[in-house]
């Protein structure tokens, strides 16, 4: 088989099977997956900027939050139907990211993480001064009345199901294809060689402004359709906590491998929930696996699939 | 409470942080520096010391002085101990690669934290301040009678207060003296420019990056017990001070104690005087976008030089 | 988490045997065969926050729990079957709530969900409840379920919520401590009910709000905001809340020196932690709102006495074995209570298994005395069905010498307020 081939079989195959497994999981592993796919498509966007052009940013819970509030707020206040909310969260999204780019972009390396964290941190706490509109921690429901999207009820476990896998083999195909692209190439010259992309003529502001909106848009969709499919939005979401998530996911899967992101969310996910029913210590158990993994598969669980069999992983 | 009496309490106020503040930030600017290391559980052991100097006060009776003088003690050696073990068990084997670092210090601190939430529990404890004594503050005012003092309501502080801001400074100049007066501070620092190099001249670089972890683990740790009389030890305090610690270290520019130390003293200040114009909150967004803003315009800090 | 004891008397397993029969077809293989007399026990989901912000609310909720159900274990269960509790951490965290939620309703096949306390976990989680038409017990205080933002499946039937609180409360602060009041509070959303709803009642009193004072949360110095109280401040109402409110207590001390205004608190500023704690000596005179009275009142009632020793706890509020344990006694009652409106709906609804989760919802719906009994030490309550909220008398307590000496009881009737819903009117 071609690598080519190999590339298409394997994220085909890993969406084919996502799709197939609705029919035959158990009613709680199919919510799971539904709610894991949508929270790998923040992994995913995440992965964009940090794997694949190296750029680690702490403020990443303002981009999905911004698509969270993009939508329930419009859906809220102005009494927006889903899908021009939907499109609300997205434009939110990408007006932030660029906003955020332009200005944390003329950073690198540790000054870019503590701007983006304190970007994050002032986004967060303005959703919560601003609590006459957003009710602030606490949040506020999206009745399920409402979460219907042309004619689909999205509380509903199936149609939940289907947006959630939609999602995500958009945003991952998305990412396969960018990171094949010649654009994508530049993204990894850059995080390989800045300096050496520059001497070679391109633009490596252009491209790094280019790989953190598109990041930010895909997070901000993550953060707006999770809203809409699970029915809340609260501030939660915009702390400190969810912008480590991803970078802990993403990790943990792989940093800079497609699938990583997924393997990342899916594994935490399930490690947290079969800790918890061992132990209230829970969180005790991720600690010690996190440091395990790092001693003992530092590229992450796909890298390492990457490193020891299939060196043609993208 | 007039503008003047006002900006002066806050400033007062804003002393306290920034002492606090500056020991924490000093011992992730040596881990930094040195290390080159991202240590992410530097707030879990500002927590540990927090945790272990109420355990000490708790354990000792008597006047309570005689407790917090030993948890000052007790506290850092032990936090710098957990810190030297996990220097030793983990970072070393991790060659101090920069995003392993990053999640293993990520699991060190939920370690950390759900150990301390499983033998501590979930409240908030006080320690009981060795002395404190409120101090009311005059103020000078123009009246119809010229000058003369007036002590408003409510401008006033602790003695405790005045004895934190007097600590941070003795131990500070205290690392001062340690890195540029003594052998094993010409070690650390000969590591922090040329780790190769300082090898090639057979200095044990594993031994001092043992040190340096220790060393920035026990600052933390004597800052937690400083503040505790005043703040309360609890399992999830290492939060806050972590944020404001990195944020100080960059600005200050990396590795550069004195750096570290202006920052601190900055962010402190600001913070207390940004709170006297403004609603509290928008107060809190506002000295948050004013330390995005100034790395944006100043990556490579207020006190750093641009990198070559 | 709790072992059940099986045990059935002889009545509970004659029920269980009609209702076994009717239901066996739902029932899963191995069920249908064993001995119809052990029936399968009726789990109830406990959604507790064991980390997270709120561990030490989790801790004495989980405790109280435990005990509830012995005791209904002991009497016999429900409708003859056991009770077995559930128990899953949610972090104090909306997201992992409403996968705990979901986890309980087709993972664990719990009969409801219950426990909760903090608002955003709540109502992060209600909707997934309601979703999957879990009954969903709260007992949090917060006014989201009254103010018909959440489902039908979403009920507080075992405490009161702050709207209420607050308006019973206004007035003995205006006539008592002061007419001119300003407010503290935490900056999020717990602290702007209070805002609304207190500046509203003490306004309809005659009082005045002279400032509203809004503190960022996870802020761990409190003093430099002090100046903003206004000098003519005659009553400083404070409602912070987390690990900073021992900080904030000391430092509004050290600021007023003594010369201060009145205080008017919340005691869930203080729940867990010990009054003669270092620092508070400050408190002393002022004033507390309290669910329960935490140290035992002269004219404590048989039913109060009787659930601090099943609880475990002691006069002073604290653990029997380990007094530097406090409680959350002014909260946690609302579990108990919780447990026994569910025994309660169950036993009228002849409740069997999921099936009949709709009739148990407007079996709660349609309760509506709850007596001062064992089964509801906190004093008598009025059950709203429209709304899903209980209704029950409120204390103020002074400080006097270190302890919370009770000074005035509020009637339930203070604390009604117009209805803002009516649950009863959507699909179940």
């Amino acid at each position: 088989m071609s690598r080519r081939a190999r590339i298409l079989a394997l994220h085909g195959g890993l969406l084919a099977v996502l799709f197939a497994a609705q029919f035959v999981l158990p009613a709680y592993h199919h919510g799971n997956l539904a709610r894991i796919m949508v929270l790998a498509s923040y992994a995913l966007g995440y992965n964009l900027l940090f794997g694949y052009t190296g750029l680690l940013s702490l403020g990443h819970a303002l981009f999905f939050a911004a698509g969270m509030y993009g939508m329930a707020l419009s859906m809220q206040h102005l009494e927006a139907a889903p899908a021009p909310a939907l499109l609300a969260g997205l434009a939110a999204g990408i007006a932030v990211s660029a906003l955020l780019g332009l200005l944390a972009l003329r950073t690198a390396g540790v000054a870019f993480m503590i701007v983006t964290l304190m970007f994050a941190q002032a986004g967060h706490l303005t959703i919560l001064y601003f609590g006459e509109w957003t009710r602030g921690d606490e949040g506020f429901v999206i009745a399920a009345t409402r979460r219907v999207l042309w004619g689909i009820d999205l509380a509903d476990p199936v149609s939940r199901y289907f947006a959630a896998w939609g999602l995500f083999a958009v945003c991952l195909l998305s990412t396969l294809w960018l990171v094949r692209r010649p654009f994508g190439k530049v993204l990894i010259a850059i995080r390989e060689n800045e300096e050496r992309v520059r001497m070679l003529g391109y633009d490596p502001f252009l491209h790094k402004l280019g790989a953190l909106v598109v990041s930010g848009t895909m997070s901000a969709a993550a953060g707006a359709v999770y809203g809409l499919l699970f029915g809340y939005a609260g501030a939660t979401f915009a702390s400190v906590q969810y912008s480590i998530f991803p970078l802990l996911w993403v990790l943990l899967g792989g940093a800079g491998t497609v699938l990583g992101p997924f393997v990342g969310t899916l594994f935490m996910f399930y490690l947290i929930d079969l800790a918890s029913g061992v132990t209230t210590a829970y969180m005790l158990i991720a600690g010690v696996v996190l440091v395990a993994l790092t001693l003992f598969a530092p590229q992450g669980l796909m890298g390492e699939v990457r490193r020891r069999l299939w060196g043609w992983l993208p | 409470m007039e503008i003047g009496p006002y900006i002066m309490l806050a400033s007062l106020e804003g002393a306290v942080t920034a002492a606090v503040l500056a020991l924490t930030a000093c011992g992730l600017s040596l881990v930094f520096g040195v290390m080159r290391v991202v240590n992410i559980a530097h707030g879990e052991f500002f927590m540990l010391g927090a945790v272990i100097a109420w355990w000490v006060a708790q354990g000792i009776a008597g006047h309570p002085a005689l407790g917090f003088a030993a948890a000052l003690v007790v506290a850092p050696v032990v936090v710098g101990a957990v810190a030297v073990a996990a220097d030793v068990t983990i970072l070393r084997h991790l060659d101090y690669d920069p995003e392993r670092t990053i999640v293993a210090t990520i699991g060190l601190l939920y370690i950390i934290q759900q150990l301390t939430l499983m033998t501590y529990g979930p409240e908030a404890r006080p320690v009981q301040a060795p002395f404190s004594t409120r101090i009311a503050l005059p103020w000078l005012e123009h009246g119809p009678e010229g000058w003369q003092v007036i002590w408003p309501w409510g401008l006033g502080t602790t003695t405790y207060k005045l004895a934190v801001i007097g600590a941070a400074v003795a131990v500070l100049l205290g690392v001062w003296a340690l890195m540029a007066r003594t052998r094993i501070g010409l070690l650390m620092r000969a590591t922090q420019m040329d780790r190769e190099m300082a090898l090639a001249f057979a200095i044990p670089v594993e031994r001092v990056y043992a040190l340096v972890f220790g060393l920035g683990a026990g600052l933390a740790a004597l800052a937690a017990v400083l503040i505790v009389p005043i703040q309360q030890a609890h399992y999830l305090m290492g939060g806050d001070p972590l944020l404001l610690s990195f944020v100080v270290v960059i600005i200050g520019g990396l590795g550069s104690l004195p750096g570290t130390v202006l920052a601190a003293v900055l962010i402190g200040l600001s913070d207390g005087i940004i709170s006297v114009f403004f609603s509290p909150t928008l107060a809190k967004i506002l000295a948050t976008l004013l330390v995005g803003l100034v790395l944006v315009f100043r990556p490579q800090g207020l006190f750093g030089v641009r990198a070559p | 988490m709790t072992n059940p004891k099986t045990g059935t008397t002889r009545r509970g397993a004659l029920k269980t045997l009609a209702g076994g029969a009717a239901g066996a077809a739902s029932l899963p293989l191995w069920a249908r065969f064993s001995h119809a007399q052990s029936a399968e026990p009726i789990r109830i989901g406990f959604q507790v926050h064991r980390t997270g912000i709120g561990a030490a609310y989790g801790r004495w909720y989980g405790r109280t729990t435990e005990a509830a159900a012995k005791l209904i274990n002991d009497a016999g269960g429900i409708n003859g079957r056991p009770v077995e509790i559930v128990a899953e951490d949610d972090g104090t965290d909306p997201k992992r709530g409403a996968e705990v939620v979901e986890k309980f309703a087709t993972q664990h096949n719990a009969d409801v969900a219950f426990g909760t306390l903090f608002s955003h976990v709540v109502i992060g989680s209600a909707p997934r409840a309601g979703e999957l038409k879990l009954p969903y017990f709260v007992v949090s205080e917060g006014h989201h379920v009254a103010s018909g933002m959440l489902n039908r499946y979403t009920l507080q039937p075992g405490i009161t919520d702050v709207k209420s609180q607050v308006k019973a409360m206004a007035p003995f602060v205006t006539e008592n401590l002061g007419k001119k009041v300003t407010l503290v509070f935490p900056d999020y959303a717990y602290g702007h009910d209070h805002r609304d709803f207190f500046s509203a009642a003490v306004e309809a009193q005659g009082g005045e709000v002279l400032a509203k004072l809004a503190i960022p949360p996870s802020e761990t110095s409190f003093t430099k905001y002090f100046p903003k109280i206004p000098r003519e401040t005659e009553v400083l109402y404070h409602v912070m809340v987390g690990p900073g409110v021992l900080t904030f207590v000391k430092e509004l001390g050290e600021f007023f020196g003594g010369r201060g205004p009145e205080l008017f608190g919340f005691i869930d500023s203080l729940e867990a932690v010990a009054m003669d704690s270092p620092g508070l000596e400050f408190l002393e005179g002022s004033h507390f709102w309290e669910g329960m009275p935490r140290h035992a009142q002269p004219d404590q009632s048989e039913f109060d006495k009787y659930y601090r020793a099943q609880v475990g706890v002691n006069d002073r509020g604290a653990a029997i074995n380990d007094p530097a344990d406090v409680s959350t006694y002014g909260h946690m009652f609302g579990c108990w209570e919780t447990l026994y409106v569910i025994k309660q709906a169950m036993e009228a609804a002849g409740y069997r298994g999921p099936q009949d989760r709709a009739s148990l919802v407007e079996a709660v719906e349609d309760i509506t005395v709850m007596p001062h009994s064992r089964e509801h030490p906190q004093g008598p309550k009025v059950f709203n069905g429209k709304t899903h909220q209980v209704f029950g008398q409120q204390h103020i307590s002074r400080v006097e010498n270190g302890n919370l000496v009770k000074v005035h009881t509020t009637s339930i009737e203070d604390t009604f307020y117009p209805d803002e819903v009516d649950y009863t009117k959507r699909p179940l």
